[in-house]
């Protein structure tokens, strides 16, 4: 880690947003992470996203549970809410502040240990719950804190640094969530900002649970010869299925597309993403589509990464539980606690 | 574009802004570090190499660094380098030991015209070769222009004494009182090489009705100043105009106040974007409440019973396009204002009536000789000019790297040496990496804002001629000021085939100075760097194709505030932090024998 931080000085012509602020503003603390880390990336692209969005940076809420992903939340948007949770119990923390106040942001953290292993149970059922939320998790195939041993992301045959091999099949994150009902899902790769940061937009903007599966390379335990989680062998195997151009409600969709090619999504919002095939089999709106084509792609050993399946028709938790429009917060005391009263008669229903 | 080529020095010269616009490349970074560690005395060495006169210029040099430097393009204000290198000079222990000293003597004689900088920068850089060195002066005294036209409340007599004697102690001859009257006659007599660094001695001439009726109240500006240095002229009215606009006008007019006069104005004809005095000389002047008067075209000198009593004044109007020209410009009226003595300071020329013109010295139509502008020779072989004489007035630093030059060509052409096969700028990298993120030099961002110099009050300064308006920077003031160096000679020096492209230099730059893209041509690139690049004057430092995905680095050189941490955030050491030293050649690098330079 570096002994300074980032300095305040900025470009003297740095662009503002449409709420005048500039991408420096979106910042947080200066990563204690290795230097080079895929995580620092999406950091970066979460810090562009939110500043292209032009989202006043006390709107967002940022949850994470343990280890080096889960660091993150500390180095964006330093004037947000945040919460750093126990090992995979983010899911629940994050539940709870959206019930709590369903108007902020939600933007989860987590990495491949804290989400497929200790975390998994949590993991799969804010998912059922369509809780509505962006749930990042930096895969990058090993335990980081702990040394590099590998993690249940890491892909069969991978080679640890010392040489062992992983003999144990992965946890596919994004099959996992098409499985149990995600309305968004999609996977990207910390080394490519052009393709994340819209995704990242699509999915803050997205009305429902969010899942992005970001390949983020571990600089020092996994990025070497033998890994399929390195910079070099992602870069190999990337295979861009279908990609997404984030485009904000106010705005035309300017750029011209081939006909058949690009399929706009309304969000909820009133944004749009336009989706581009390039993969021409794949079917993002279409679940068994979707799932055979990952698997199939998998089996070729292939990273699909773009918007891999989205839905923006199904209800969010608040929706499904039908519960109150107002952010607890803004409600009248009167309202969260109805008295003595309303609580005797609710009990007496119960006698 | 094709990988930048950091071979040749040009490229990271030109990206320490400071030493690239210095006419004599002093290497600014590098001294402004030595006064930080408190070493005044090589602070003041270094700073001798390139520019000779550090106490002189750390008081009254043009400052060509400080527009240049990079602080101001990312702040309002660049670094007070000027006022950095005063406290060298003030700071430093005795320096006699340090200073070249004369050379075993070589037989070959040089005849040097002026005491000024130009011809006392030629005697410093050939005396320790062992040249026998005469400078001939037409004064009693020496400095030129130093000492006649710059002020004693700006430049202490005493500090120009001492720089100039530690030259003249290299066993050079001074003969002054010597006016040359012939350059034949002096070409006749047995100097192997002549060197004229006689200035600009003429001031401009305003030929306007009642010039001559109002001669006796009406001065040229230098020729005033000379005679106000000298103790000559000792007074002047109260209301006095100052025609022109540049530093010798702000001299002028602060002169003035100290000579008796309570209302003093500065009259322009153009607006003040058009003003060619260095703005910290407006701000001084006006400071001491000189009224500075714009769009004022002088028409005519008003005489009343044989007496001057003001000068009437078109009224100008001017039409200005958006890059800043005058593209129109008309008379709105006629204004008369009251003065009991004018000074004109509208420009100087050269003179050389004492130049015959059958001697193989040839003119342009300005009445200017021919003088190469790389060697400095004249179209006579054996006779250089420099300083003020050859490309017009300019300033001391550009006469000082004139001087250096001219010393070249003469030490070359009294060898028998192709005096244009000269040797080229060489450069030095050494990485500054001490330890894991640490550096061998102060990379961390100061936020803080320019030093302000002290100066002494205005009830005090008015009191006689000669006392210094600027106090200087204690130690402690500027313990302050060097921590706003940005060290722009710790170049970012980039090695492509290391590169994983994992971002993180980009991610971590606080100036967004850099991005990975592909490749394209140079404007076409800048629209697509990470924040747009609208200065395109500054270089783009572009790599070899990275290895995996073929792109390309691409640093815009414009804001880099050479923070390091690019090189600290990168995992492959791909980015390195290397000083640059720059190896601008002087005579005493003319090594003997001369070696073979045949580029291969």
């Amino acid at each position: 880690m570096s002994f300074m931080s980032k300095p305040t000085v900025r470009h003297p012509k740095l662009p503002v947003n449409d709420i005048g602020l500039t991408v420096r503003d979106y910042e947080g603390g200066m990563s204690t992470l290795c230097a080079g880390c895929g995580h620092d990336s999406v950091t970066g692209a979460l810090v562009q996203a939110a500043f292209e969005l032009s989202i006043p940076t006390h709107r967002f809420a940022k949850l994470s549970g343990i280890g080096c992903s889960s660091k993150t939340p500390a180095y964006f948007l330093r004037d947000s809410h945040g919460f750093n949770s126990t090992h995979g119990r983010m899911p629940s923390v994050a539940t709870g502040a959206n019930s709590a106040n369903r108007d902020l942001y939600y933007i989860g953290v987590s990495g491949d240990g804290d989400s497929l292993s200790i975390g998994m149970g949590q993991f799969v059922h804010v998912i059922r719950r369509n809780v509505n939320m962006l749930y990042l998790i930096e895969n990058n195939g090993v335990y980081g804190l702990t040394k590099g041993q590998f993690s249940a992301a890491a892909d069969k045959g991978s080679k640890a640094k010392k040489g062992e091999t992983n003999l144990q099949p992965p946890i596919d994150p994004c099959q996992t969530a098409i499985t149990l009902g995600a309305t968004f899902v999609a996977r990207g790769f910390s080394g490519d900002k052009d393709q994340l940061v819209p995704l990242l937009k699509a999915g803050m903007k997205h009305r429902g649970f969010g899942l992005i599966d970001i390949i983020s390379p571990c600089v020092t335990f996994n990025d070497h010869e033998g890994s399929t989680k390195s910079y070099a062998y992602t870069r190999e195997h990337f295979n861009l299925a279908i990609a997404a151009d984030f485009v904000p409600p106010a705005e035309e969709i300017k750029a011209e597309y081939e006909e058949g090619a690009a399929m706009p999504v309304e969000l909820h919002d009133g944004s749009t993403i336009v989706l581009r095939k390039i993969d021409w089999d794949f079917d993002p709106t279409d679940r068994i589509s979707a799932l055979r084509n990952l698997q199939e792609n998998a089996e070729a050993g292939e990273v699909t990464t773009g918007l891999l399946y989205i839905d923006e028709s199904q209800p969010e938790m608040h929706e499904v539980d039908n519960t109150t429009k107002t952010p607890l917060v803004d409600l009248e005391f009167s309202q969260v606690c109805p008295g003595n009263d309303t609580l005797q008669k609710i009990q007496s229903r119960y006698r | 574009m094709r990988p930048t080529d950091t071979s040749n020095p040009d490229y990271f010269h030109k990206v320490v802004d400071c030493q690239y616009a210095c006419p004599a490349h002093t290497n600014v970074p590098a001294y402004i570090r030595l006064i930080a560690q408190g070493q005044f005395t090589d602070a003041y060495m270094l700073n001798r190499e390139s520019n000779i006169f550090p106490g002189i210029l750390g008081r009254v040099c043009d400052r060509p660094c400080e527009p240049a430097c990079r602080r101001g393009r990312v702040e309002d204000n660049p670094v007070a380098i000027c006022r950095l290198k005063r406290v060298a000079a003030d700071n430093r222990d005795d320096v006699s030991a340090l200073l070249p000293k004369a050379g075993p003597g070589n037989g070959k004689k040089v005849a040097l015209i002026g005491a000024g900088c130009a011809s006392l920068a030629v005697a410093n850089d050939l005396a320790p070769q062992g040249y026998e060195l005469t400078i001939f002066e037409k004064l009693d005294v020496t400095g030129g222009l130093m000492r006649s036209n710059i002020p004693s409340f700006r430049l202490p007599v005493e500090v120009l004494d001492e720089e100039i004697q530690m030259i003249l102690d290299m066993g050079v001859e001074l003969k002054t009182n010597r006016p040359i009257e012939s350059m034949k006659g002096l070409l006749e007599e047995d100097f192997d090489a002549v060197f004229v660094g006689t200035g600009a001695p003429r001031g401009k001439e305003l030929n306007l009705p009642g010039r001559q009726e109002a001669a006796t109240n009406i001065f040229i500006g230098i020729d005033w100043l000379e005679s106000v240095a000298f103790e000559h002229t000792e007074s002047i009215g109260k209301q006095v105009l100052i025609i022109g606009v540049g530093n010798t006008a702000m001299d002028c007019c602060r002169t003035s106040l100290r000579l008796g006069a309570d209302k003093v104005k500065v009259m322009a004809r153009k607006p003040r974007a058009f003003f060619k005095a260095s703005d910290w000389e407006l701000e001084d002047a006006e400071e001491e409440n000189v009224d500075i008067i714009v769009n004022h075209s002088p028409k005519e000198f008003v005489v009343e019973n044989g007496k001057l009593t003001g000068m009437v004044f078109e009224l100008m109007e001017y039409d200005i396009d958006d890059n800043g020209k005058i593209i129109d410009q008309r008379v709105t009226g006629e204004t008369t204002i009251p003065c009991d003595d004018v000074i004109l300071a509208i420009g100087q020329d050269n003179a050389f009536p004492w130049v015959e013109k059958d001697i193989g010295i040839e003119f342009d139509k300005w009445e200017v000789p021919v003088v190469d502008e790389a060697t400095f020779q004249s179209t006579r072989e054996g006779v250089f000019f420099g300083g003020d004489a050859v490309f017009g007035p300019k300033n001391i630093i550009w006469a000082v790297e004139h001087g250096h030059q001219a010393a070249i060509s003469i030490h070359k052409y009294c060898r028998g040496e192709d005096i244009t096969r000269r040797l080229p700028d060489g450069q030095m990298l050494e990485s500054t990496k001490m330890g894991i993120h640490e550096w061998s030099y102060s990379n961390d961002y100061d936020g803080s804002e320019r030093t302000l110099m002290p100066h002494v009050s205005l009830g005090e300064r008015f009191r006689q001629l000669n006392i210094e308006v600027e106090l200087g920077f204690s130690p402690e003031l500027a313990a302050e000021e060097v921590e706003r160096c940005l060290n722009c000679d710790i170049q970012t020096v980039f090695t492509a085939n290391l590169c994983i492209e994992c971002d993180a230099c980009i991610d971590v730059c606080p100036v967004d100075c850099l991005t990975i893209t592909t490749n394209g041509d140079e404007a076409d690139l800048r629209t697509r760097l990470a924040a747009p690049a609208q200065n395109l004057t500054q270089n783009l430092y572009v790599s070899a194709e990275l290895p995996q995905t073929r792109r390309v680095m691409i640093k815009d050189e414009d804001v880099c505030v050479h923070c390091s941490l690019c090189a600290e955030r990168c995992p492959t050491a791909a980015w390195d932090m290397q000083k640059f030293t720059l190896h601008h050649p002087h005579t005493r690098d003319e090594i003997d024998p001369p070696p073979a330079r045949e580029v291969a």
